[in-house]
């Protein structure tokens, strides 16, 4: 027979549900259907004059040879905060799952740059390696690296992955952690007892069973570095050199708040939730058909 | 000060304590933040001792950019301050929404306060008038781009550390010797495009767009890719191949590393000079722009920098006579001097710049009137009275990743200035559509 709790009551299910409902339709929908509508219109800075302008917007964005250039920067991007982070912290989690005396402060260590606000991250990291004044700079000039990322694209990139995957590390981590201490330690003794030796255990035990937090992580992460990373962005290289870090959602920002481009940016956030929209789309149906749970 | 203060705050408590007449609120937001802040608090309060009908609230609201989209979005939301602070790329932006602002000339004249544009300092007011010589916005915090030399780097070097180098070609003769001389950032400089490109431009007398520098109409379009423009752009890709050129990023990302004593060349506004000096790790001097000897007319006059102040329509008519009043007091000479003495900001007015000199400040304080000389150096033509090209806010991001892409060794200059020209052009013709 099937235990289950029935609101007899018409509208008190509603009721419940109402505030949850009114703060996604207030602060999701009502934005997302304002950007859509703002896309097809050209208007002046002050909302005087407006005027419907079909696809021009989106036709202006994709003659934009620049445009073009910052999706491939952001998947780039996305995929190494998303790839080193997850496998960093996969590292760091396996080692903490075995540490025996002192886990607690390694583990409160790790978790804590996940309380750091992503802006304070970027400044910390931009300060570290300042071309003239970082300590790891100086560092680089001793073994000859010529490390100037205010001009070096691929610097300037390697700074903003380093910054943003440093700090969701710790998030990773948590998971992992949860993750590890959730398998159980009759399994992994089977098979060592069946002779296998700790990375064969780890890649035909432990990494199976984890997939389903993988999986998770990998969303997350992937929607981390598509917009959470705004910050880290805007405090150390502001999408420059020469847009070599200009991602999607900063410049999003920088058209709509900076340049008061209202049509041109809104066109920007609906392709942006297009593709974030299609990506979880993916991921869910075809990627987690693959995963074990 | 203190006094004067105490006098302002107990004026203005005097005010709330006898509401005989009813005190009507003038709100002014403004990104003068820090030290800069305290003076416009300072001015304020000032006017709002002086008289007792207006109260003025200064009111800090982040960066240009941040209030003037905070200002723009509380338009939109039908309650916006009376007044806000405008940085200068801005500008067409504001020019553009007639409706949304209020002409100042036209405020002045229908408040009946006296109000003349010509006693206004011609670099600064030139910027913001239309076609016709009427002021659109109230002249505020102007600053231009200057030349700085670190007088121990030269020395250190063999150089005459009172002999700055004019043009080019003699500073790529000094930067060779201060490299040889193990200094290890030679020069690097502040606002990329402000100073290289539009400061460039103007100082040589040369078109940044077309329709004289967009005074003239919308339809202008951009000519920063002229052969001249080229080669002042390959030659900073060129020093910074040879090591003359520290690159330090957009904004005034230069400053710091001037005025740690890093560097021993640097441009950036004339307002950096009150940081420098407070640091005081080197002795320096401020000079004229170095300029290009062969190319005919140089050196012209430099453009200005900084923010104006824009008044935005009002439902509430009564109060533009207050605003007005305001910005007489703004405007008057003693305010003037003080601000551009405390502050290094250029004084708006002629009378305010006359004061400062027959005063004597400028003798005590080598360097301070670069600034104005250089924005006088000669009568303003078509292509050094400023720029006025919308959305310049793109406009210039456009242009100064451009040079970065010529710094970083990407681009030769030529490609580079002919694809800012092209993507810069399309933010005008947007813009032009959008303002039609």
């Amino acid at each position: 027979m099937e235990k289950r709790v029935v609101f007899r009551s018409a509208w008190l299910p509603y009721a419940l549900l109402a505030p949850q409902i009114a703060i996604t339709i207030i602060f999701f929908f009502w934005p997302a259907v304002q950007a859509a509508w703002y896309s097809f219109q050209l208007q002046d800075a002050f909302g005087l004059k407006t005027e419907f302008v079909g696809f021009s917007n989106f036709a202006t964005l994709f003659a934009d040879e620049h445009y073009l250039a910052s999706f491939k920067t952001t998947a780039v991007f996305s995929l190494w905060v998303a790839v080193s982070g997850i496998v960093i912290s996969l590292l760091l989690a396996t080692m903490a799952d075995r540490v025996l005396r002192g886990a607690l402060a390694y583990k409160t260590l790790l978790i804590w740059p996940y309380a750091v606000a992503p802006a304070v991250a970027g400044v910390l990291w931009a300060f570290l390696f300042a071309p003239s004044v970082g300590i790891l700079t100086y560092g680089l000039r001793q073994v000859g690296v010529n490390w100037n990322w205010v001009l070096q694209g691929d610097q300037a990139m390697l700074l903003v992955v380093i910054a943003s995957v440093w700090k969701q590390v710790s998030y990773n981590f948590l998971f992992f952690l949860a993750g590890l201490q959730s398998i159980p330690r009759s399994l992994i003794e089977a098979a060592a007892i069946d002779g296998a030796g700790p990375l064969r255990r780890f890649w035909t035990v432990v990494f199976p069973l984890l997939s389903p937090t993988t999986f998770f992580l990998l969303v997350v992460n992937i929607v981390y570095a598509f917009f959470d990373t705004f910050g880290v962005i805007d405090a150390t290289t502001e999408g420059g050199p020469a847009g070599a870090t200009q991602i999607l959602v900063y410049k999003v920002y920088y058209d709509g708040v900076k340049a008061s481009d209202l049509g041109g940016s809104s066109a920007q956030s609906v392709v942006l939730m297009a593709i974030v929209i299609a990506l979880t789309a993916v991921q869910f149906r075809f990627v987690e058909r693959r995963v074990q749970y | 000060m203190r006094v004067r203060l105490l006098a302002a705050a107990l004026a203005a408590a005097g005010a709330f304590a006898a509401p005989a007449q009813a005190q009507k609120e003038i709100q002014w937001w403004h990104s003068m933040g820090g030290a800069l802040g305290e003076r416009v608090n300072e001015i304020a309060a000032g006017f709002n001792a002086s008289q007792s009908d207006w109260k003025v609230n200064a009111i800090y609201k982040g960066s240009y950019p941040e209030s003037m989209t905070a200002a723009i979005a509380s338009f939109r939301a039908g309650s916006p301050p009376h007044i806000v602070q405008v940085f200068e790329v801005g500008t067409a932006t504001m020019m553009a929404a007639k409706g949304a602002v209020k002409p100042v000339y036209q405020l002045m004249k229908e408040a009946g306060e006296p109000f003349d544009p010509k006693n206004y300092l011609a670099a600064v007011a030139g910027y913001y008038t239309d076609t016709k010589g009427n002021l659109l916005s109230m002249p505020f915090n102007s600053s231009t781009p200057v030349f700085y030399v670190n007088k121990d780097a030269f020395k250190k070097a063999g150089l005459d550390p009172e002999k700055a180098p004019k043009t080019w070609k003699e500073f790529e003769a000094d930067a060779a010797k201060l490299k040889a001389a193990g200094q290890e950032c030679v020069y690097t400089t502040s606002w990329p495009s402000w100073v290289h490109i539009e400061n460039f431009s103007a100082w040589h007398n040369l078109p940044i767009g077309t329709k004289s520098n967009g005074f003239g109409g919308l339809d202008t379009r951009f000519t920063v890719n002229s052969p001249a423009h080229v080669k002042h752009v390959a030659m900073l890709g060129d020093f910074v191949k040879k090591g003359y050129f520290s690159y330090a990023g957009l904004g005034n990302k230069g400053d710091a590393k001037f005025a740690g004593g890093e560097c021993a060349m640097f441009t950036g506004s004339s307002g950096a000079q009150a940081n420098i000096k407070k640091l005081d790790k080197f002795p320096f001097s401020v000079n004229f722009l170095p300029y290009h000897d062969d190319i005919k007319g140089a050196p012209q006059n430099s453009i200005i920098g900084g923010a104006t102040l824009w008044v935005l329509s009002q439902k509430d008519k009564s109060v533009y006579p207050g605003i007005a009043k305001f910005f007489t007091y703004l405007s008057s000479v003693d305010v003037q001097v003080k601000w551009h003495e405390q502050t290094g900001y250029a004084p708006i007015t002629n009378a305010a710049y006359d004061a400062t000199k027959s005063s004597g400040f400028y003798d005590q304080n080598p360097g301070t009137d670069v600034s104005v000389r250089q924005l006088n150096y000669k009568k303003p033509t078509a292509n050094s009275k400023g720029l006025r090209f919308g959305n310049f806010v793109q406009g210039r991001q456009v242009i100064e990743e451009e040079m970065e892409a010529v710094f970083a060794g990407k681009k030769n200059a030529k490609t580079a200035m002919n694809d800012a020209v092209k993507r810069g052009n399309d933010i005008l013709i947007q813009f032009q559509k959008a303002n039609k």
